[in-house]
């Protein structure tokens, strides 16, 4: 389904990696494994169409994803470092609100936020470092129907309890024939069926 | 499709209601600028009916200019520009909805208001319609073009000097014209020609300008 062919990717002069090949099908969840500053982020921005490779191509169902944009755009979900939340905006607010924008309908967002134990009618601004990324998880849940989820440290600043919701997430979109590519250091939680490391 | 215009439409006037001051700072800037004029130049009414289509014009000019960084820059930093670009619409028409609602908060109260600022000057009240014609027509051009620069220079250090310097030399045309239009009804010559220059002005921004925000986008986000 997701393929990436022989992909180079240089930051700054530097290069961060080459040749690399991967491809994935139902089922996969595949971790992106390297020290800081490996390319991690910039792989899943390659693979997302945020950033283009230096060479190689990285093709959905054979097709290049540069030629698809937003056709591709509505089979992927991309969490990055930062949450996507405006701090004027209560967590439903922006939960819906995203939604809509990925074509997904937002009508469940309160009870999305509920299971994450988010307060769905607090400004986004008025919540710690932990609610606002659970705030942002929260969309994972209402993505069940988005095969390709894309997650750059999703246990960032998590609890347990969040963090185990967010494996339950991620095991059951397995289940159901998704793809879950993620980056991430606490090793013990998210349990990949292959890893990918990065370092030389 | 439509409904994601419509979202971000909404979502923009929802932001720019609940950060009142970043939206009255805009228009302030404008009634104060304006008003300088007739206190520094003093109290001569031929010379302050002759400059008032231009100052004000140019004052406009100035404040859509100022309000220009707030397009982008907020979505940058929290990262919601980058859901924007994966999101499921083409993203010229997301930014062509951006465009119209920072037009709506930062260039429609200038075309209201402008006919108020026209009292100081003293001017035809016949042009008071002209004016806000032209303003009607011209605000949304200089929300287009200035767009494309605030797509350019997104995340750049010294961004909004450069902006600056982008952006103003493309408002030359927009305000000759603009300017021109009130300039000609207070001569007796009828403004038509140039409302009209104006307003195909502003469909060819329409069309043009949020292809080449898009891509300017996708430049500034890699």
């Amino acid at each position: 389904m997701l393929e990436a062919v022989d992909l180079e990717c240089a930051r700054g002069g530097r290069i961060l990696f080459r040749a690399l090949s991967l491809a994935l099908k139902p089922g996969d969840v595949v971790r992106i494994a390297g020290e800081n500053g490996r390319g991690k982020t910039s792989l899943l921005r390659i693979l997302c169409g945020l950033l283009a490779p230096t060479a190689g191509d990285v093709r959905w169902d054979g097709t290049r994803i540069a030629t698809l944009r937003e056709e591709y755009s509505r089979r992927l979900v991309y969490l990055g470092h930062a949450p996507a939340v405006k701090d004027e905006l209560t967590a439903e607010e922006n939960l819906a609100i995203a939604c809509r924008l990925a074509g997904l309908p937002g009508a469940d967002a309160a009870s999305a936020l509920e299971q994450f134990g988010v307060p769905k009618a607090r400004a986004v601004g008025r919540m710690s470092q932990g609610q606002r990324r659970r705030a942002a998880l929260a969309r994972l849940v209402l993505s069940a129907g988005v095969p390709l989820w894309l997650l750059d440290e999703p246990l960032a600043a998590l609890d347990v309890d969040a963090a185990a919701l967010v494996e339950s997430l991620v095991a059951a979109h397995a289940t159901r024939g998704g793809m879950v590519v993620f980056t991430t250091h606490q090793e013990a939680r998210l349990v990949p069926t292959r890893t990918v490391s990065l370092d030389a | 499709m439509l409904d994601a215009i419509r979202c971000v439409v909404a979502r923009d006037l929802l932001l720019a209601f609940r950060r009142k001051s970043d939206v009255g700072t805009a228009l302030l800037f404008f009634v104060v600028v304006t008003s300088l004029f007739p206190l520094g130049i003093g109290a001569e009414p031929n010379v302050l009916r002759h400059i008032a289509p231009g100052v004000i014009w140019v004052s406009a000019l100035l404040s859509s200019m100022l309000s220009l960084r707030r397009l982008f820059e907020n979505d940058h930093q929290d990262g919601t520009l980058e859901q924007i670009l994966l999101g499921a619409a083409p993203l010229g028409l997301v930014v062509a909805a951006k465009v119209l609602a920072h037009w709506l908060v930062a260039g429609l109260p200038l075309v209201l208001i402008a006919p108020l600022i026209a009292l100081q000057y003293d001017i035809d009240s016949v042009l008071y319609g002209v004016l806000a014609l032209s303003l009607l027509l011209g605000t949304p051009v200089l929300s287009l073009v200035g767009a494309v620069g605030a797509a350019l220079t997104l995340g750049l250090r010294g961004g909004g000097v450069l902006l600056a310097l982008l952006v103003l030399p493309l408002y030359v045309p927009v305000l000759i014209i603009g300017a021109g239009s009130v300039e000609m009804v207070s001569a007796g010559l009828g403004g038509a020609g140039q409302l009209l220059l104006l307003a195909a002005m502003l469909v060819g921004a329409a069309v043009l300008a949020p292809l080449a925000v898009a891509a300017a986008l996708r430049i500034s986000l890699e």
